[in-house]
C-alpha cells in the first residue's frame, strides 16, 4: 500500500529544525564578519569575506583581545585531553568497583555499596571546597592530574553497571568456574564483551560531561596554557577593559561544537544499542 | 571417566538443613539420576560435588581422591545447566574451546576435540554462529559439547532439558542416553521429572527433604517403594495411598471399614494401622471386584482411561483402565487389584512393610 504523503508531520519537523538551526547558522554568519558589521542594525543574514581569516586566527593564533595569547586549537586539545582522561577513568574505575561489589562477598561489601551510592548526591559542586582543598595540598593546581583526578570517581556509572551486572545469569558464572576462568579472566572474556554497549553509551554521555566541565576547570587550572575550550569562550566574552569580539567568539563555539557532536554521530548505533538492548 | 563417591554429605543454610547425609556411589560409567520434588536439596547435592557449593559435613571422592575441599577447576567435572549457561559473545567453537583454551591445552588438539564433538552432535553447521542464532536443542547440545570436550572424570546435569518444549524434550532424552553408553559417562543428573529419571538412569536416587529416601534401580523404586514418598513420587497418575487396617484374622486388609477380600499373608499382626498403596494401572474393572469407584472425571487419552472417583467418603482413588473402556461420569465402577500388587506401608513412619 502506498501511502499518502502525510505533510503534517514534516511541516512540525522542519519548524523543530528550523528553530534549532537557526541560532547556530546565525553564529556560523557571524563568525564570518568582522566585529564593526555585527554591530550594526540589521545583523548580516548571508556569509560574509572574513570567514577564512577569523578561523584561521582563532584556531593557530588565538588573538582576541581579551586572550591574546591561548589559541584555540590548544584549547580544544585541552578539552579533548580532559574529557578523555574523565571518561575512560571514569569507565574503568565503575567497571572495576561494580564487579567487585556484584560478584564477590567481601566483609564490608554492602557499606563499599552504600557509600558509593551516598556519593550521588554529592555533585562536584557540593564537595568543590574541600576537592579544591585536597588538590592545592597535593600540589595538582594547574595539572591535568587535578583538572580530571577529582571528576572520575563516578556512582552513576558504578551503578549503572551494577545494575548490569546483576542481570548476568549465575549460572553463566558458575560455567566460567567450572571451565576454569578465574576472576581476572572472567572479567576480561565475559564481563567485559557483554559490557561493551553499555560502555559506548557511557562513553557519549561521559564525554559530553567531561568536555562541558566549566566551574572545576575554572577554579583549578587558572594558567592559560590549560584553558579548555569551554573556559576559553567565557574569557573572550564580556569585561569593561575591552569590547567582545563576536566574530571570533562564534567561530569559537562552532568548533567547541564538533567534538560532542561527532562522537555522537560515529557511536550513535552502539549508544542506541546500549541503552535499549542488551548484548545477552 | 571415573567412580564418584559421596560419604554423608550434609548441608546446611544457616539454621536450615537441605541435606542429612548422604552416601552413595556412582560407579565408572553409570548413569545416576537424582529425582525428587522442587526445593528436597538435589540441586544443592549436585552443586556440591561440582564444587559449586561447599558441603557443611561429609565428603565428596572423585576416582578416590578427596576433592572435597577443591575448587570446580581442579576437580575434573564438566557440569550442564538448565538455563544452557553458555558464553553469549562467543561462536559455538569458543564456547566449546573455552575450558580447554583455559587449561593451556595444544590449539591444534583443541581444535580436533571440538571437530569431534562437533560431530558427535551434528553441531557441525552451526560452530561459527552465536548462540542467540540457535534454537533451544541446538543451545543443549552446544553445552553438551562444552562438556564433552573437555573429557572430565564425570559429567553433571542440572535439570538439562527444563527448559525445552515437550516433544524436544524426549528427543533430546534419548540423545543424551545414546550419548552416555557410546561415551561410557560416568554421569549424575539432577530432574524433577520422574518419566526422565525412569528412562535415563541406571541407578536412581529418590530424594525427599533432604534425605535420600531410597536408591536403587529404576524398577526397584516402581515394584518396592520403600517409603509412601517413594510410591506417591515415582509413576504416573500417582500410586493411590489409601488409610487401611489389617484385619482381625490378619490375613485380609479393610479399607474404608469394607474387607478388601484377598487373601494376602504380610506377616503383619492383626487390627495393624497401615497405609495401602495401589497404583492406578494395576487396577482393572471386575464385576465381583470388592471396590467401588464412583466416577467423577473420566480421562480417555487414548490408550488409556484415567477415572477419578471415590470408593468412600474422602478417599479417592483413580484407576487406569484400557482405552477402549466406555465409562460414563457418574457410574459405579467395581474394581479388583491382584494381590501381589498390593504396597502395604507403616501408618504412621511411611516405611514399607
Amino acid at each position: 500500500m502506498v501511502r499518502r504523503f502525510d505533510w503534517f508531520p514534516h511541516l512540525t519537523i522542519w519548524i523543530g529544525i528550523a528553530i534549532t538551526a537557526f541560532p547556530i547558522y546565525l553564529a556560523f554568519i557571524a563568525s564570518t564578519w568582522l566585529p564593526p558589521d555585527l554591530a550594526q542594525a540589521p545583523v548580516p543574514v548571508l556569509p560574509g569575506p572574513h570567514g577564512a581569516d577569523n578561523w584561521g586566527r582563532v584556531l593557530f593564533a588565538g588573538g582576541t583581545s581579551k586572550v591574546g595569547t591561548t589559541p584555540v586549537l590548544l584549547m580544544m586539545w585541552n578539552s579533548l585531553v580532559m574529557a578523555l582522561a574523565i571518561t575512560i577513568g571514569k569507565i574503568v574505575i565503575s567497571l572495576l568497583s561494580a564487579y567487585a561489589i556484584v560478584f564477590f562477598r567481601f566483609p564490608g561489601r554492602m557499606v563499599c555499596f552504600w557509600l558509593i551510592f551516598i556519593t550521588l548526591m554529592l555533585p562536584v559542586e557540593v564537595r568543590i571546597v574541600p576537592t579544591y582543598q585536597v588538590v592545592v595540598d597535593l600540589g595538582m593546581l594547574n595539572t591535568f592530574a587535578g583538572l580530571t583526578v577529582p571528576l572520575i570517581a563516578s556512582a552513576t556509572a558504578t551503578l549503572l553497571f551494577r545494575q548490569f551486572f546483576l542481570t548476568i545469569p549465575d549460572e553463566l558464572v558458575e560455567a566460567a568456574k567450572i571451565d576454569g576462568a578465574g576472576p581476572l579472566r572472567f572479567f576480561k572474556d565475559t564481563v567485559i564483551p557483554l559490557s561493551m554497549t553499555n560502555m559506548a553509551a557511557l562513553f557519549v554521555i561521559l564525554f559530553i560531561y567531561g568536555w562541558n566541565q566549566y566551574l572545576w576547570p575554572l577554579l583549578i587550572a587558572p594558567d592559560a596554557a590549560l584553558d579548555t575550550v569551554v573556559l576559553g569562550i567565557k574569557k573572550m566574552m564580556g569585561g569593561v577593559d575591552a569590547p567582545t569580539d563576536w566574530n571570533l567568539v562564534m567561530a569559537t563555539a562552532l568548533l567547541a561544537m564538533i567534538p560532542p557532536v561527532a562522537v555522537v554521530v560515529l557511536m550513535q548505533r552502539w549508544f542506541v544499542k546500549g541503552l535499549v538492548d542488551q548484548e545477552k | 571417566m571415573a567412580q564418584v563417591t559421596l560419604n554423608g554429605v550434609e548441608k546446611r543454610f544457616g539454621d536450615t538443613q537441605v541435606l542429612h547425609g548422604i552416601s552413595t556411589d556412582i560407579p565408572d560409567g553409570a548413569f545416576v539420576v537424582i529425582v525428587g520434588p522442587s526445593g528436597c536439596g538435589k540441586s544443592t547435592l549436585l552443586r556440591i560435588v561440582a564444587g559449586l557449593e561447599t558441603q557443611t559435613k561429609g565428603e565428596i571422592l572423585i576416582d578416590g581422591r578427596d576433592v572435597s575441599a577443591l575448587e570446580p577447576k581442579d576437580r575434573d567435572i564438566a557440569m550442564v545447566f538448565q538455563n544452557y549457561a553458555l558464553y553469549p559473545h562467543m561462536t559455538v567453537r569458543q564456547n566449546m574451546a573455552y575450558g580447554l583454551t583455559i587449561r593451556r591445552v595444544p590449539a591444534a588438539e583443541i581444535e580436533a576435540r571440538v571437530a569431534r564433538a562437533a560431530d558427535i552432535l551434528q553441531l557441525g553447521p552451526y560452530l561459527d554462529r552465536r548462540p542467540r542464532q540457535l534454537s533451544g536443542g541446538q543451545r543443549q547440545r552446544v553445552a553438551m559439547g562444552r562438556a564433552i570436550v573437555r573429557e572430565p572424570k564425570a559429567f553433571l546435569f542440572d535439570e538439562p532439558l527444563s527448559n525445552l518444549d515437550a516433544k524436544l524434550r524426549v528427543q533430546m532424552r534419548v540423545e543424551i542416553k545414546k550419548l552416555q553408553r557410546q561415551l561410557g559417562i560416568t554421569a549424575l543428573y539432577v530432574t524433577h521429572d520422574q518419566v526422565e529419571a525412569m528412562t535415563l538412569a541406571d541407578r536412581l536416587i529418590c530424594m525427599n527433604a533432604g534425605r535420600a529416601d531410597q536408591i536403587g534401580a529404576p524398577i526397584d523404586l516402581y515394584t518396592k517403594p520403600s517409603t509412601t514418598f517413594v510410591a506417591g513420587f515415582i509413576g504416573s497418575p500417582a500410586m493411590n495411598l489409601l488409610p487401611a487396617q489389617i484385619s482381625d484374622v490378619g490375613t485380609d486388609i479393610l479399607v474404608a471399614g469394607a474387607r478388601l477380600g484377598l487373601p494376602v499373608d504380610h506377616g503383619i499382626p492383626a487390627g495393624r494401622p497401615v497405609t495401602l498403596g495401589l497404583r492406578p494401572e494395576h487396577l482393572s474393572a471386575d464385576a465381583a471386584g470388592p471396590l467401588t469407584l464412583s466416577v467423577d472425571l473420566v480421562e480417555a487419552l487414548g490408550a488409556d482411561t484415567l477415572i477419578y472417583g471415590d470408593i468412600a467418603p474422602g478417599m479417592q482413588l483413580t484407576a487406569r483402565l484400557p482405552g477402549a473402556t466406555p465409562v460414563a461420569l457418574g457410574e459405579r465402577v467395581p474394581l479388583t487389584i491382584a494381590p501381589e500388587n498390593l504396597h502395604l506401608f507403616d501408618a504412621t513412619s511411611g516405611q514399607r512393610l
